[in-house]
């Protein structure tokens, strides 16, 4: 039984890869068709799969957080629940609305949908042949694709021919066209250093420069988490569903799968930032100790596929930790307002995205080799891309920290001067105005012989 | 776009119109079957209008056809959240018309489950509120010690909604004997939890956002919209019923009235907060100063009150709750009428939203603090 499961683990892939190493007359199939197929066919089963247990695990965490046990009824721990759930959306209804417009309607979920899928072809979710597609332009890919899925919404929203929904969607399309802004500014900085937009490519640089990025870009790494909570609509940004106010936003007239297909696409969006996080800041798949020949000083090991499989293990394991942090975020803060979400979209993470980029390319450019125009001579030519040197690294950290200290600060008390909403000084000085009064007594009692006559 | 849009003549550069928009009576936040109809410019309130009556039952007509003591039941059911504040306000009524001293240890345990009632009722508000605005977890953790004043409610009422607590004349039993260590129990965890909820929004930049300045009502706009309860307070007038016409046993304790300064929805939910830890003292005074004796006074079987009328009024957990009754010397009331504080603290409503968003009026509903079952009655 083990042999065969270690064969089908470790000899399999190590098998249909050899079919595109070596000159066949099939290696163009196999390269093109086969292999790909059996990736894809991969991914999507254990996304769909990952999706359906997210669903579960944010349910699981939001009841630790507020002291209760979650599903516990279908099977051991409530664990068969997402089946049941799945289960239960296809057996339901397919309800469409009188006054919708029918093949919008039908087709809103699954852009949303594609769109979010379409995505995971370029992630690297681990080394060597952990990925469906390199290509060099992955993250423009990834940005490109992913605002398509706005489509979905909006569509959704105008379809349903309700006014929440229309509300949602307005909401949406709003929120994520400011948001996409602050996103695309804030991996620039990365990007910088990595020199590349390819997925891979980007793990790769910082396997060379032996640092995540994460350290050179905190602002970066902070306005991406916040900008990608925004892209994603989870709390305190979820306003296009604010259950209080809109009751279900966008999908309030959707039911049984179609709503699912739009649960579905939330979810995997949220995997697709994690992992764009985690692939330009976090080092993607690698962790020191995890390399190809040992693992946590366990080996040598010559077996490739092993590496491959701890380096996919890796990855998903940092994803884990983000999402963890977003369910964390949504049970625990309130809900922004529309306004409020656009001032801090556009007055706070926009400028710190730029101001991050002029100043990370500044320090940049001061680092080069004089050769090249630079002052400090901190970075090396290693086959034919430029890498810090150890002292390099350490000026890079220093820079980014100085950098989003300072900026933060200032970008702090500027809103707080300037508005009256993100006043926080003054919020906070309220709590003292509060004051306990102690009321003098009436001089008499109420009558108990009362007005009666 | 104004400038040009004149420059050419047109009221608009597009055709564009307000959007009204049904909040309800089946909408998650309307707090039961209120209906609220917005008139929206974007997201932008520019007209509200309450439309209430979904949950009438005519309780006030139904009483004229019931004895006294059946009436009770009926005031369980008008703030279905604070039943025993309800039956406070209709007993002591009637005790008044017919002139029956209470027994001390009555008037305390009435005080101290009116009390308790008072902070399961806040509890409430304060989950539904944080949940309005989007804090869920709140709701969760205020639901649980609610669900310890429910579980004292339970042993000595037998329901937990709707209970029953007083007849006219003091209790119909003595408490059980565990009751007074069960709510001492309850008031030594009630402080560390109410500093949970109070990590989680106090001081919370979001929470902080959306309650400051929204729906801010001066001390003198409350008091012409009669408003009574924390809303009243919170807009900075000294006001409580307990303090100003003290009923039941409230001369006996010491406790202070909190008022906010600026009116608004924070100074609203500090107000509340703050009048959950001073019922807390008043609870742990009258169990100190619990006396013994006889809970119940001599009451005849058949009620039949001297001709006359009467209002009393306490201080409700949402505001003044009053009765007034009007007896014409027979077994059933001539008329009676109820001041439901919720109903007349809703008119605020629109003079609140006005100028704000979608998303505040959510708020405010909250803030206000509203039950439909007594606004409707």
């Amino acid at each position: 039984m083990q042999g065969i499961l270690a064969t089908l683990m470790f000899v399999a892939p190590d098998w249909v890869v050899s079919l595109t190493r070596e000159r066949r007359p099939n290696a163009f199939w196999a390269e093109y068709v086969l292999w790909p197929v059996i990736q894809i066919l991969i991914v999507l089963f254990v996304i769909l799969t990952l999706v359906a247990y997210l669903v579960y695990l944010e349910r699981k965490v939001s009841a630790f957080i507020q002291a209760r046990l979650g599903p516990m009824r279908v099977g051991p721990w409530g664990l068969l629940q997402p089946a049941a759930d799945g289960l239960k959306l296809l057996l339901k209804e397919d309800i469409i609305p009188l006054k919708a417009d029918r093949v919008v309607f039908a087709l809103a979920p699954i852009i949303s949908v594609v769109a979010a899928l379409v995505v995971l072809a370029v992630i690297p979710w681990g080394a060597a042949w952990a990925t469906i597609a390199n290509i060099n332009i992955g993250l423009l890919f990834i940005l490109a694709v992913s605002s398509v899925g706005v489509l979905g919404l909006v569509l959704a929203g105008w379809a349903s021919n309700s006014k929440y929904s229309l509300l949602g969607a307005l909401r949406s399309s709003a929120q994520m066209v400011s948001y996409e802004i602050g996103l695309g500014l804030s991996i620039i900085g990365a990007l910088m250093f990595a020199r590349t937009l390819s997925m891979s490519g980007i793990v790769e640089a910082q396997q060379a420069d032996h640092v995540w990025y994460v350290f050179f870009q905190p602002l970066g790494f902070l306005v991406y988490l916040i900008s990608a909570l925004g892209e994603t609509n989870r709390a305190p940004f979820d306003l296009p569903e604010a259950e209080s106010e809109l009751v279900a936003g966008y999908h309030t007239e959707y039911s049984g799968f179609r709503w699912a297909l739009f649960f579905m696409a939330e979810y995997s969006s949220m995997i697709v930032t994690a992992a764009i996080a985690v692939t330009l800041f976090l080092g993607g798949w690698m962790l020191p100790g995890v390399t190809g020949t040992s693992l946590f000083g366990i080996g040598p090991i010559q077996n490739s596929t092993l590496h491959t499989f701890a380096s996919v293990a890796v990855f998903g394991l940092k994803v884990m930790l983000l999402i963890y942090a977003y369910m964390w975020f949504r049970w625990t803060w309130p809900r922004y307002r529309y306004d409020q979400l656009m001032e801090l979209g556009w007055k706070w993470l926009i400028p710190a995205g730029l101001a991050n980029i002029v100043l990370t390319g500044i320090f940049y450019v001061l680092a080069l080799p004089p050769a090249r125009g630079g002052v400090f001579d901190l970075m090396r030519e290693v086959s034919g891309r430029l890498v810090p040197t150890g002292k390099g690294v350490g000026y890079f950290i220093l820079t980014g920290t100085a950098i989003t200290v300072p900026l933060v600060w200032l970008l702090l008390v500027n809103i707080n001067r300037r508005s009256r909403d993100f006043n926080l000084h003054d919020q906070r000085q309220l709590q003292v105005n509060l004051r306990r009064e102690r009321l003098e007594k009436a001089l008499q009692p109420q009558p108990s012989d009362g007005g009666t006559q | 776009m104004q400038e040009q849009s004149s420059a050419t003549g047109q009221e608009t550069l597009f055709d564009a119109e307000e959007m009204v928009l049904n909040m309800g009576p089946q909408h998650p936040s309307t707090h039961g079957v209120l209906r609220v109809i917005l008139k929206l410019d974007g997201e932008t309130v520019v007209g509200l209008d309450c439309d209430i009556g979904y949950l009438h039952r005519g309780v006030e007509k139904i009483a004229e056809s019931d004895t006294y003591a059946m009436i009770t039941p009926y005031w369980d059911r008008l703030d279905y959240v604070a039943a025993v504040s309800n039956d406070l306000c209709y007993v002591e009524g009637v005790e008044k018309l017919i002139q029956v001293e209470v027994p001390k240890r009555a008037e305390y345990l009435r005080v101290i489950l009116t009390e308790l009632q008072r902070i399961a009722s806040h509890l409430l508000w304060l989950g539904t509120h944080a949940m309005d605005i989007g804090a869920v977890t709140v709701l969760l953790y205020a639901f649980r010690e609610r669900e310890e004043i429910l579980k004292i409610f339970e042993d000595f009422i037998g329901a937990r909604l709707t209970a029953h607590a007083f007849r006219i004349g003091g209790l119909w039993w003595d408490v059980y004997p565990e009751f007074e260590t069960r709510v001492r129990d309850f008031l030594q965890i009630l402080p560390g939890r109410i500093e949970e909820y109070e990590t989680l929004l106090n001081a919370n930049r979001i929470w902080l956002q959306r309650t400051v300045g929204i729906g801010v009502l001066p001390a003198e706009e409350a008091i012409n919209l009669s408003l009574t309860g924390p809303g009243l307070r919170g807009s900075g007038v000294k006001y409580d019923v307990r303090k100003a016409q003290p009923y039941s046993a409230y001369s006996d304790f010491e406790f202070e009235i909190p008022i906010g300064e600026n009116g608004d929805t924070y100074d609203r939910y500090l107000c509340r907060m703050e009048e959950i830890k001073q019922s807390a003292l008043i609870i742990e005074q009258a169990l100190d100063g619990l006396p013994e004796g006889p809970v119940m006074a001599k009451v005849p079987k058949v009620l039949k009150p001297p001709a006359g009328e009467v209002y009393h009024s306490i201080e409700g957990p949402k505001g003044e709750l009053g009765v007034y009754l009007v007896s014409d010397g027979t077994g059933k009331p001539y008329r009676m009428r109820i001041r439901p504080p919720s109903y007349i603290n809703l008119q605020s409503l629109k003079r609140m939203s006005i100028g704000h968003l979608v998303a505040d009026v959510v708020a405010l509903i909250g803030t206000i603090d509203i039950v439909l079952g007594e606004v409707d009655r």
